[in-house]
């Protein structure tokens, strides 16, 4: 089991505790510390992981489950299915319009920047710390 | 179904004083619960009733299905740990454990003896001369290696520090997976224990203000802000807590469902919406005058 795939993150008030365990799980998918067919952490881990009540990380795992990013082997745990990555990166994806961009263009409509203008930072946009 | 307590209209008075008013509440087998309310919601009240330590004014309790009172077979698997008083103040912590060994059926002897040795309690001293906070420790202790079927804790962590808290929490956890049962944790320091319990229930003025899955009930319960005029709109048909205007921006407190159709309009309004920390809701709910910051009169 790829017990280090997950670093312990501070749980955050402003969202559902189950979906920030499901978050985890995601992230780490992501990023590739989870690999597709490699065991996830259990109920049981989760909630001793995060001091939370064990039936709140199984809301979270299940989340997955149902949404097929994770499957069960019968008395052995939870498994990263295969083709989870690009399953999460199409999800993610279409929140990014939902919370990134139309976050982006009423700040910039507040802040009277242009559609061009916008573009054109975004062009010049290099990364964060580079810069 | 069959539930570890069910409590059908229970009233309980003090001569003029309504301690309880029509309670109706079931506990599930192995859950974790929190019983929150303020001071003097009617917790204890509650508790002790269950623990057939009281009797109510009216209603009708049931602890594994049967009544309580005088009943041997439910007491010995309740395990109610108090505040204070627990103990006769001059009892060594070793005698102490030890008569808490005889009464409960399922005592687990080694973990008792783990948790002296972890919370380095003396245990040829004197009940009466412990600090408030070695007082804690011991009621912890018991409740904990007492592993009765229904564990009951009526805030006895309130004479820990916050890392004995912690400690507290961290074990309860752990010992609740390696042995599930049913658990009571009566506290008004939410914040703390929000995250380890599975259903609440908030008592407040002696009656069930709200019950139920914890997550359903965080799900349920959020903050939406941004310009004053898009949120009146957005709330129109919620259920408000409480609303807050600073200038053209009001931030209001909701307490109601929250449907995938209406997340998307929230982005788009440009409203913001985050969930509530379980002891800001607590404080929505029951603060009553108290929760003045900002209020709007309407």
């Amino acid at each position: 089991m790829r017990g280090g795939a997950f670093m312990k993150m501070l749980l955050d008030d402003s969202k559902l505790i189950y979906i920030q365990i499901a978050d985890a799980i995601l992230d780490a998918i992501l990023k590739g510390s989870l690999k597709e067919g490699e065991q996830v952490y259990s109920t049981n881990q989760f909630a001793k992981l995060y001091g939370i009540n064990p039936a709140t990380a199984a809301k979270g795992i299940n989340l997955l489950v149902e949404e097929s990013i994770l499957y069960k082997k019968r008395g052995i745990g939870m498994f990263v299915a295969s083709g989870a990555k690009s399953m999460i990166i199409d999800k993610r994806r279409k929140q990014f319009v939902d919370e990134y961009v139309t976050k982006l263009m009423n700040e910039a409509k507040k802040l009277s920047i242009t559609k061009e203008e916008l573009i054109n930072l975004i062009n010049k946009y290099e990364g964060g710390e580079k810069r | 179904m069959t539930y570890i307590v069910e409590c059908k209209d229970i009233s309980k008075s003090f001569g003029k004083t309504n301690a309880l008013v029509d309670v109706n509440i079931r506990i599930q087998k192995d859950k974790i619960y929190g019983l929150l309310g303020r001071n003097g919601a009617g917790k204890s009240t509650l508790l002790n009733i269950i623990d057939a330590q009281m009797f109510p004014t009216a209603g009708e309790v049931k602890v594994f299905g049967e009544a309580p009172f005088e009943n041997k077979k439910v007491l010995e698997n309740i395990c109610l740990i108090k505040e204070s008083g627990m103990f006769l103040k001059d009892l060594k912590v070793k005698e102490a454990i030890y008569l808490a060994s005889l009464f409960y059926p399922n005592w687990d002897a080694d973990f008792a003896e783990r948790l002296l040795d972890e919370f380095e309690l003396d245990t040829n001293k004197l009940y009466k001369h412990l600090s408030l906070g070695m007082k804690s420790q011991l009621s912890i202790i018991v409740g904990l290696s007492g592993r009765s079927p229904l564990t009951i804790f009526d805030e006895p962590y309130i004479g820990l520090d916050a890392p004995g808290r912690q400690f507290f929490y961290d074990i309860l956890i752990d010992d609740y997976m390696n042995n599930p049962r049913t658990i009571i944790l009566s506290t008004h320091l939410i914040d703390e224990v929000s995250n380890m319990l599975e259903e609440i229930i908030i008592l407040h003025k002696g009656k069930v203000e709200i019950e139920g899955n914890a997550d359903e009930i965080r799900s349920k319960a959020f903050y939406i802000s941004g310009d004053k005029i898009q949120v009146e709109d957005f709330i129109k048909f919620k259920k408000i807590l409480h609303k807050e205007l600073m200038g053209e921006n009001m931030l209001a407190v909701i307490y109601d469902s929250l449907y995938e159709k209406e997340k998307a309009e929230i982005y788009s309004a440009d409203l913001t919406i985050s969930s509530i920390p379980m002891q800001q809701l607590f404080i929505y709910l029951t603060g009553g005058k108290m929760v003045k910051r900002g209020v709007i009169n309407e």
